[in-house]
């Protein structure tokens, strides 16, 4: 995910964000924009100057979406090291990570770095058709082993060539603090019915019982893709993404109902509250559980409050079905369809591919987990090892609702539609026939 | 100012000027004349045309297609299929139509009457009436992006000013912008204490051009400062009311940073400004639809242009 609409969650987020940030970047975008990305352009045609074959450790140049501190630094370092290991220079462009998501198609098709920031999953399959990235099969001819065939599978284009190089992913769970579940004697759910009797046990001592936030629209989708993988089944979401099922099927009416019930035991007022105000409510203890990828973490203090966050996995709904599928979106590269230096840009990508590279990264940026098989994981915290294990156990992956499906979809019908779902829930039915019409428009290329 | 030196007399109606006094004195017209003139209206017109006429003619041409902006062979013409999909099952539409309404109707009616308001006292020469002037003025030289993070701090629900005040009184937090009901209004009071400042400079320009004489003589035919105000300064502030009506009406459907730094524009808060960037900026890339719902703004600004204009050639005419 790491959504159209914002900037990396990674960022150190102030402990109460009154401020909120995102708006903020978001403001920015819309007025930088252009400025942002035409500064890439111009830095990227200064930069290279070799030949289209290039020289494998000259100058490479890197378009990154890390404007926030921690991704940003931990680049640094992994481009240092790359240095030292006998690399050549990375030129870094940074743009805010909003305007660079939002610009990807300008930025594209006009004069794009050498290797630059991306995700795995439909977005990612939708440039590689379209022919605007460059084909990475031979970098992953010699990475290729140090990755699962998950992995593989999400880095690879509807043509069987890989377009992607895998940096970390990052679960999404739901979080709650050790303390409070202890304190209360409550035990984590493992199946819906649980979660909901929980839920109503906490409502009785003043607690609300699950943090909800969908002001922004993205983080409800999360809701809809779990609950849409445990009732359905990860096929049924995978198609259903890729608009070869029916939104107005008996199908996902079944999820619309279950999330009802959801909602009764959800903060009220959700589209009026950011993630990080949700999150906050979980730090302060006034909320019990929370949705939400592992970066809600950069809302609790360091040290002991962090500590005392942890998560068990979305709940099992369907017995049949089970929760061997877990959301979690990958980050990683792509390269330029004609990268300045093109040597030097496979042999970064080789290297960003390599577990010295991740550590490296991860070293820095502990909100997110390893891809890489052989990756040091002795240094994880807590909550990064069971995010591992998490992952590690899952039979499929996915990789969030405006990744997986058409990101038009994604962000002109789907937020709207849910956000009309949480307000009154008894229109679901013409929520969803509605939102099979738009599909219908929108699938057809 | 080459008509005078023409001959032609000063009160024949101005479009024939120049070309009557081209033809009389064809050559007096130098080489350089001629140049300095093609550079003059040249320049300006291909600016225009470059600036204005392709961008808007475009948009109304890829209104009728289908383009993901990527390759130019990409794009496919549907006819009027965008604007039946945009009336039929599109729902933010009608909502961003309406608040776009609304938006006109309430600047028009509470912010603008506060604005002349503000300026009638002002224009009194009251003591620190310059203080006043800046403090009012204020928030117009803020940009409506940052009046969106100010008023965010009111009205936040869990960590607002507001609510944190209600609390003191026992009222349960009341979710500002989250609310589908509330949150319009309570964008429109964010965008109205900018807007008062904008109206309240404007009158205060007018009213200071106003005759201070027409206010003399009808004091001393016994006219109340209400009547004063009703029949002899309102009607002399006509050319102000036009360039107000026309600046509200700019505003109000130009309307886009203060909602789209909230929300996004969703959620209560759509307007047409923020559906054409939602469809055409950002990941969507549906740069057809997208030019198919700003074709749609730009009829109805239309609209008022033409009301504008018909107006303007209606007085030049008196």
């Amino acid at each position: 995910m790491r959504k159209p609409m914002l900037p990396n969650p990674d960022e150190p987020v102030l402990p109460a964000a009154v401020f909120n940030r995102r708006l903020f970047l978001g403001a920015g975008a819309v007025a930088l924009g252009s400025i942002g990305l035409a500064a890439c352009g111009g830095s990227s045609s200064s930069g290279g100057g070799s030949s289209s074959s290039g020289n494998a450790t000259g100058t490479v140049t890197f378009g990154s979406n890390a404007s926030d501190d921690v991704p940003k630094k931990a680049f640094q370092a992994t481009f240092a090291a790359y240095k030292s290991s006998g690399g050549g220079d990375v030129k870094v462009n940074t743009v805010d990570h909003n305007t660079f998501q939002e610009q990807i198609n300008n930025y594209l098709q006009g004069r794009p770095d050498d290797v630059f920031t991306w995700f795995a999953g439909y977005r990612m399959r939708f440039f590689a058709k379209k022919g605007l990235v460059g084909d990475v099969s031979d970098v992953w001819q010699k990475i290729g082993g140090n990755f699962t065939d998950a992995i593989k599978t999400a880095s690879t284009g509807e043509d069987g060539k890989q377009y992607f190089v895998p940096l970390y992913n990052y679960p999404w769970a739901v979080h709650y603090r050790k303390s409070v579940f202890e304190a209360n004697g409550y035990q984590p759910p493992t199946t819906l019915d649980e979660m909901v009797t929980l839920g109503q046990q906490m409502k009785k001592k003043g607690l609300a019982p699950l943090a909800f936030a969908d002001k922004d629209g993205w983080p409800a989708m999360g809701t809809f893709d779990y609950l849409n993988m445990r009732i359905n089944g990860y096929d049924f979401h995978i198609n259903l993404m890729g608009g070869k099922e029916a939104w107005d099927s008996p199908k996902v009416a079944t999820v619309f109902d279950t999330w009802k019930r959801l909602l009764e035991i959800s903060q009220p007022n959700s589209l009026g509250r950011t993630w990080q105000e949700a999150a906050q409510t979980v730090a302060q203890k006034k909320a019990g559980m929370y949705l939400l990828g592992t970066f809600v973490g950069q809302q609790f203090a360091e040290g002991a409050e962090r500590d005392d966050l942890t998560f068990f996995p979305f709940p099992v709904v369907d017995s049949s079905v089970g929760a061997d599928a877990v959301e979690a979106p990958i980050d990683g590269f792509m390269m330029a369809k004609r990268p300045q230096n093109g040597a030097g840009a496979k042999h970064l990508l080789e290297y960003l591919g390599s577990a010295e590279a991740e550590n490296t990264y991860l070293a820095t940026d502990s909100n997110d987990v390893a891809v890489h098989k052989a990756a040091d994981t002795s240094k994880y915290n807590a909550l990064q090892k069971q995010a591992s294990a998490l992952i590690a156990g899952a039979k499929s992956i996915s990789q969030f609702l405006d990744r997986d499906a058409d990101p038009t979809f994604a962000s002109t019908v789907a937020i709207p539609a849910f956000q009309s779902f949480i307000k009154n829930p008894a229109d679901a039915a013409s929520i969803a026939k509605n939102m099979e019409a738009q599909k219908k428009s929108i699938y057809q290329s | 100012m080459a008509v005078s030196t023409t001959g032609v007399p000063t009160g024949a109606p101005a479009p024939d000027v120049p070309k009557r006094g081209g033809k009389r004195s064809a050559h007096r017209w130098t080489r350089r004349d001629k140049f300095v003139l093609a550079l003059m209206i040249g320049v300006p017109t291909l600016i225009s045309v470059a600036l204005v006429w392709v961008p808007a003619l475009s948009s109304v041409a890829l209104s009728f297609t289908r383009w993901d902006g990527i390759g130019l062979d990409s794009i496919k013409w549907i006819g009027l299929r965008n604007y039946r999909e945009i009336f039929t099952i599109y729902p933010p539409f009608y909502p961003a139509l309406w608040h776009n309404l609304i938006w006109l109707l309430f600047f028009l009616l509470i912010p603008t009457p506060i604005g002349l308001f503000l300026a009638v006292l002002l224009d009194r020469e009251l003591r620190f009436t310059r203080v006043y002037q800046s403090v009012i003025f204020l928030p117009v030289v803020l940009s409506l992006a940052i009046v969106g993070f100010i008023w965010q701090l009111m009205y936040s629900t869990d960590q607002g000013l507001i609510n944190a005040v209600l609390d003191k009184f026992g009222v349960a937090p009341i979710d500002w912008l989250g609310n589908p009901n509330l949150n319009l209004w309570a964008v429109l009071i964010a965008a109205s204490w900018r807007h008062v400042g904008y109206m309240m400079i404007l009158y205060l320009a007018g009213l200071k051009s106003v005759d201070p004489a027409l206010k003399e003589a009808a004091a001393i035919d016994g006219a109340s400062d209400w009547q004063t105000f009703r029949y002899v300064v309102f009607p002399a502030l006509r050319p102000i009311n036009i360039v107000v009506l026309v600046i509200t009406v700019i505003e109000s459907l130009r309307a886009f940073d203060l909602v789209y730094v909230i929300n996004g524009g969703r959620n209560g808060l759509e307007l047409l400004s923020v559906l054409v960037t939602q469809n055409i900026i950002g990941e969507a890339s549906r740069i057809g639809y997208g030019s198919a719902i700003a074709t749609i703004m730009l009829v109805i600004s239309t609209v008022f242009i033409v009301i504008y204009t018909l107006n303007i050639f209606r007085e030049e005419r008196r």
